[in-house]
């Protein structure tokens, strides 16, 4: 007898690329286990993927890190959206290899090869399908923790053959959607708001962390980064007893070389934490590559509130304008009418503040 | 006792720090606060994460913010007393074993104490379950005795095999996990402290009080495959209350 899992609609996996897992927006409330909260590196990308095919935004998709799977469509249809600096085809049977264009939805059908390519410009990139993956959650979440094998597929990245189950088998037919624009990300320093044991370093030391550059080390994966930079000099021992840490904690080991924490970070560590990037700029963070070039600013806490509610505010904008595919060519009526055609600053139909540099 | 300290973890956690250093009176502060805030769900809230002498505060920024969160916890550290010690007794297994532990003969040398010796010591404390962290499952459990302290090694290895019962400083600890390890191995626990088909897929809770049983490695070997083929109940390690 088969098991009904195996003839549910899904997604096979052709070639496996090489690094790409399952994420949501993490596992939290399970770090008193010693639980990671794992999730999505760049989740403003995970969740315009999703708001493009209709999904709620933190459902799961496919993170994908360096070169990306080819998927084989075993459904009727499936819609999907990819979001991030990815390439990406269709191989049709009796058809040439197609690109496909990021930030919009494709619906591809039975037996159609999705390859995502090559990811370039950012570490990582998303795919996300229309009505989401029908795996189990596990404590709550579907994000795939590889150290400890927690998460759909055992916990492992996607692998030769693996099954992604789809919840719907067949995409409803309907017109296409795109972003406006992709989304843009900041540059400039990430911000940061110092501590928890800022008083644990030199003011000479907090001076250069936050006037000097550092560059990704390549030690870099979902666990963290270690940065290349002038050492940061503590008062007394880097060791601090073990408390809890948060994905954007900045820790320093007696090296005095820093390591940026990503979404993989142990729950609770030793060393004593200079400064944490603030949330509205953990997707930037996420997006660092080894060789990329960063510094820090700081900024208060009610900054830092007030700049993830723009943040917020901004994205929303974003997801309200995704519209219907133009042909190419063809006269965009429908952006002369409701977009704002003076400086693009304010967006006077929806009656918001526009900052489209914050993303 | 040491005046309570608020330390910012970003925009989305604070510290609330009850003292600097690892002792029970001030973790049992910790819990209670751990406690009080599950029971009292302020909005906003996403998790508490009890350490050895502090409880970080995780929240949504855009569900409340500093101010406020930092209000609802000011306002249920009135008051606060200490965790009732309400954790399970749990006894572990350990066969303490050259082969098994590798840094048996090693520690016990550096204590000027025979291997059974260290064994024998280490099997007669009782351990207080301070805080998980590091892997899933990894509990810091103190105190060891303290002519029992050795800093970690120097040489931190790359593989620690899973079930490794270990000891660093006044602390002691099951590896639930092949991972990387600095502290010294002396023996192993033959029962998995984590399994991803149970309900809950961590044994050991913080708060919770352990004891090691020695066992030689026939035993050992016995449990180890009862485990393998699923049919280790880890509920009976729980001790009788």
């Amino acid at each position: 007898m088969t098991a009904p899992f195996l003839t549910a609609h899904c997604l096979t996996v052709a070639r496996p690329g090489l690094f790409a897992t399952i994420q949501d927006l993490g596992r939290f409330g399970h770090q008193e286990l010693g639980m990671p909260v794992a999730g999505a590196l760049d989740p403003i990308a995970l969740r315009l993927a999703n708001a493009l095919v209709g999904n709620p935004q933190g459902t799961a998709g496919v993170e994908v890190a360096l070169l990306g799977p080819a998927l084989r469509v075993e459904a009727e249809s499936v819609r999907v959206a990819a979001v991030g600096p990815m390439a990406l085809s269709l191989e049709r049977e009796g058809q040439a290899p197609t690109p496909l264009a990021a930030n919009r939805t494709h619906r591809l059908r039975r037996g159609d090869l999705l390859v995502l390519g090559a990811v370039t410009g950012a570490s990582v990139a998303y795919l996300a399908v229309a009505g989401g993956l029908a795996f189990e959650p596990f404590l709550g979440s579907l994000s795939t923790y590889v150290r400890a094998g927690v998460g759909p597929l055992g916990g492992k990245p996607l692998g030769q053959g693996a099954r992604l189950p789809l919840v719907l088998g067949d995409a409803p037919e309907g017109a296409e959607v795109e972003l406006p624009e992709p989304p843009d990300y900041a540059t400039g320093p990430l911000r940061v708001v110092l501590g928890p044991q800022e008083d644990r370093f030199t003011e000479e030391a907090v001076e250069t962390f936050l006037s000097s550059g550092f560059r990704v080390g390549k030690e870099a994966d979902r666990m963290g980064l270690r940065l290349e930079g002038p050492a940061l000099a503590h008062r007394g021992s880097a060791d601090i007893p073990s408390d809890g840490l948060v994905t954007g904690s900045i820790q320093v080991p007696g090296s005095g070389q820093p390591i940026l924490l990503l979404n993989d970070h142990q729950t609770a560590g030793g060393y004593a934490k200079i400064a944490t990037v603030i949330s509205a700029d953990l997707p930037r963070a996420g997006r660092l590559r080894p060789g990329d070039a960063l510094s820090f600013r700081a900024v208060t806490v009610e900054e830092a509130e007030a700049i993830r509610r723009r943040q917020e505010q901004a994205l929303a904008g974003m997801i309200r304008r995704i519209r219907a595919v133009r042909p190419a060519g063809g006269i965009d009526l429908d952006a002369l009418y409701t977009e704002n055609l003076v400086s693009g600053v304010v967006d006077i139909v929806n009656g918001n503040a526009d900052i489209p540099d914050l993303l | 006792m040491d005046a309570i300290r608020f330390t910012t973890v970003g925009d989305t956690a604070f510290n609330v720090e009850f003292g600097e250093g690892i002792d029970r009176p001030t973790n049992a502060r910790v819990m209670a606060l751990h406690a009080r805030l599950k029971a009292a769900r302020p909005p906003g809230l996403v998790e508490t994460v009890p350490t050895f002498r502090s409880l970080m505060v995780v929240y949504d920024p855009l569900a409340t913010g500093r101010r406020d969160m930092q209000a609802a916890v000011e306002a249920e550290l009135s008051g606060l007393g200490t965790a009732a010690g309400t954790g399970a007794l749990w006894r572990l297994p350990v066969c303490y074993d050259g082969e098994l532990g590798p840094d048996l003969e090693e520690v016990s040398a550096a204590l000027g104490l025979t291997a059974g010796a260290l064994a024998e010591r280490h099997a007669a404390g009782e351990y207080f379950v301070y805080m998980l962290g590091f892997m899933p499952g990894f509990g810091y459990m103190g105190d060891l005795a303290p002519e029992l302290e050795r800093p970690r090694r120097t040489e931190p290895r790359v593989r620690v095999p899973a079930g490794s019962v270990a000891m660093a400083g006044r602390l002691t600890t099951v590896y639930p996990w092949e991972s990387p390890g600095g502290w010294h191995l002396i023996g192993r626990c033959p029962v998995p402290l984590y399994d991803a088909t149970r309900p809950s897929p961590v044994l050991l809770a913080a708060g919770d009080r352990v004891r090691f049983e020695p066992v030689d490695r026939a035993r050992f070997d016995a449990l180890a495959a009862e485990a393998a083929s699923g049919r280790f109940d880890p509920e009976s390690l729980r001790a009788a209350p």
